[in-house]
């Protein structure tokens, strides 16, 4: 278009292509430049303020930050109360035991897409399987409600047997929800590594003596544990962090309801300080993930 | 070298950031209503804002559209620290508080003081409901009342026997194992204080939001023992919930407020509700609007309209709180008859020992420098050990 109206402007956008063209590093750098900014500014930025609140104190009667108002008593009533300890253990303790029920499911599932189904229904199971995601989260907690409210499904189901229905306190409703909201991020990985994993080498070992079982611990186990270490991030760090499962489902507090609860009741402090703590869990477990060779297989 | 140039270029924004935050306050009254912005942004507790939507008969926004051309986005709070916090977002031009938010938001600056010449009804107003301490600082109106109720004992008329005290959650709590609905917020410790105020005088408590150590342990202590009768919480964001477990008869007893009794009532669910011996903890709540409202003609006359005889008399019968006015309760009278009488409007002995919703404070909130109190952020940590423990 410049070059048909061919005026002053593609004069101008032509001299400066041609200066880029001959500065690749800058026309890297300008290209960057915007994603950069939006990364650490905007992204970066709101986590950096938010870890700063830690270290601030705030009015206990207006609940307001006084910010460079320096302290540590966010930290020392985090360690001097035993409770965020606990808080701490159960969540991440659900975060793993979430991980291995879906490790658990997905494997046999996976296996069957990849090596046993027919193309057709394999290309039935992955949309199966991908279909979910195109629902909203909230619209798919609010479903489980549903289910477990007193007067909901499964008492209705469990009636018939004198069994009165689960309600919406209990914890196990939390693990039941998370295992089935994250089940798809540990399927999709482990498929796919499973998918790369040779036929012929599954061949060998059966010539060899080996039966399915071994087969499967010794050949296949070690070929996709990146893949499925790379499917426990997803589901241990977003069970980490999330607070509406626990909060509609369970009257169990998970960090999350920590966080946010102070937040919202307006103790920013604790909230930034306790925040810090989900934060070094999942660098810890991303480090471990990396040892593992989970990022190889993303 | 280089890390540390991005950290100091990543230093200096984020100070930069920091210092456009703090809002500077500001005290200017509106001198006159002038055309209203075409958008009005509320923070209320559910129910203060019906459209038509639940029941076609409980209308008073669209109303108010159709007058003043101000749409209604309204936001429902959680809790009142919850609806502090929700103002301090700068997105609201103002909303409906009770106590423990309205003194928090006066002291801060983050709600402006209101040029009540410019509202018409504010004329109408019961004179009880004027220059209190958590609707006006130094004298000066910071916002119109919108109604006031007591928080109330509730109880499942088939499993549990009359009751008169609030004895039925606390020292009979064993009874309703896992049965048990209570208010899920710091809040709620007050609650306790009352009932400790009646069945331990020894403590000497004169004031439930006013705690000394020793006071405060002691209605922990009490709440302590509740918590291992696995009570269910509901809050304002969540009441719904509380009015399907009572109709479920998944939980029997508890505290609520008139409106989810309303609600129960209305489907026939066999319960009753009271305000116990003890008295009782409650809410005297008030529009504000915010110090940085973006549309202030609207939010006035959004305060205007909420004192009108119509919508007043709506918004309380609605949810089952005292009218504003004697304008008010007569047009409530016209949709539910015995309104004013049933809601004591007017009987200010009623409302005597009713403690209405206020924040704990370091200074115990007296003059007296000789004690101190539990400030709210030990009542905050107190409930996060209760609930996460």
């Amino acid at each position: 278009m410049t070059t048909r109206t061919g005026e002053k402007p593609a004069g101008r956008s032509r001299r400066l292509a041609a200066w880029l063209h001959a500065h690749p590093r800058a026309q890297l750098r300008l290209l960057l430049s915007a994603p950069l900014v939006w990364l650490v500014g905007v992204y970066i930025g709101s986590l950096t303020i938010l870890l700063l609140n830690a270290f601030w104190t705030s009015d206990s009667f207006t609940g307001k930050v006084n910010p460079f108002d320096w302290s540590l008593a966010a930290f020392e009533q985090i360690l001097g109360n035993d409770v965020y300890r606990t808080v701490a253990l159960r969540t991440v303790g659900m975060a793993l035991l979430v991980t291995v029920t879906d490790a658990l499911l997905a494997i046999p599932i996976a296996y069957y897409m990849a090596r046993v189904a027919s193309p057709r229904a394999r290309r039935f199971l992955v949309i199966a399987i991908l279909m979910p995601l195109w629902a909203s989260y909230l619209v798919k907690i609010f479903a489980w409600r549903s289910i477990f409210l007193g007067n909901g499904f499964l008492a209705w189901v469990l009636q018939p047997f004198g069994i009165a229905g689960p309600g919406t306190d209990e914890i196990t409703n939390s693990w039941i929800v998370f295992s089935y909201l994250w089940l798809p991020y540990m399927i999709l990985p482990i498929y796919t590594g499973l998918e790369r994993v040779p036929g012929s080498l599954l061949e060998a070992s059966a010539d060899l003596g080996a039966r399915a079982g071994t087969t499967f611990r010794r050949v296949v186990l070690p070929l996709v544990l990146p893949s499925l270490v790379a499917g426990s991030i997803f589901t241990f760090s977003l069970t980490l962090g999330d607070y509406i499962v626990p909060d509609l489902v369970s009257d169990a507090t998970f960090i999350g309801n920590v966080i946010y609860d102070n937040s919202a009741l307006g103790n920013f402090p604790i909230a930034a300080a306790y925040s810090l703590l989900p934060i070094l869990i999942v660098i810890g477990y991303l480090l471990v993930a990396r040892r593992l060779g989970a990022f190889d297989s993303l | 070298m280089r890390h540390l140039r991005v950290l100091a270029v990543m230093a200096v924004f984020v100070i930069l950031l920091a210092a456009c935050g703090s809002p500077a306050a500001s005290d200017d009254m509106l001198d006159e209503i002038g055309e209203g912005e075409g958008e009005l942004n509320l923070i209320i507790w559910a129910g203060y804002a019906e459209d038509g939507s639940a029941f076609p008969e409980f209308d008073w926004v669209t109303p108010f559209e159709e007058e003043t051309g101000c749409i209604v986005n309204a936001t429902v709070q959680a809790d009142s620290a919850n609806g502090v916090q929700l103002l301090r977002s700068g997105e609201y031009d103002g909303g409906s508080f009770s106590g423990n938010a309205t003194d928090r938001l006066m002291a801060a600056g983050d709600v402006a003081p209101v040029n009540v010449e410019l509202l018409e009804n504010y004329g109408n107003v019961f004179d009880g409901l004027k220059d209190q301490a958590h609707n006006s600082l130094d004298g000066v109106p910071y916002g119109v009342p919108h109604g006031r109720g007591p928080n109330l004992l509730i109880w499942n008329t088939e499993e549990v026997e009359p009751q008169t005290t609030w004895e039925g959650i606390w020292e009979n709590a064993a009874e309703y194992e896992g049965r048990l609905s209570i208010f899920d917020s710091p809040d709620f410790i007050a609650d306790a204080a009352i009932h400790l105020m009646a069945t331990q005088p020894d403590l000497g408590i004169e004031n439930p939001y006013q705690l000394s150590q020793e006071q405060f342990d002691a209605a922990i202590a009490l709440l302590e023992e509740q918590f291992t009768h696995n009570p269910q919480f509901w809050n304002g964001a969540t009441f719904a919930d509380q009015i399907t477990a009572f109709a479920a008869g998944d939980v029997v007893i508890g505290t609520t407020w008139q409106f989810q009794v309303n609600s129960l009532l209305a489907e026939e669910a066999p319960i009753e509700a009271i305000k116990p011996e003890e008295g009782t903890t409650g809410w005297s709540d008030t529009w504000m609007i915010a110090s940085e409202a973006a549309n202030p003609n609207c939010m006035y006359m959004w305060m205007d309209h909420m004192m009108s005889a119509e919508a007043n008399g709506q918004a309380t019968v609605y949810f089952g709180e005292a009218p504003t006015s004697q304008e008010a309760c007569d047009y409530a009278e016209t949709i539910a008859e015995g309104h004013c009488d049933l809601t004591h409007a007017t009987d200010e002995e009623y409302w005597g020992d009713i403690w209405y919703w206020s924040t704990a404070r370091e200074d115990c909130a007296d003059d007296d420098d000789s004690t101190t109190c539990v400030d709210y952020d030990g009542w905050v940590e107190a409930w996060t050990t209760l609930t996460g423990s």
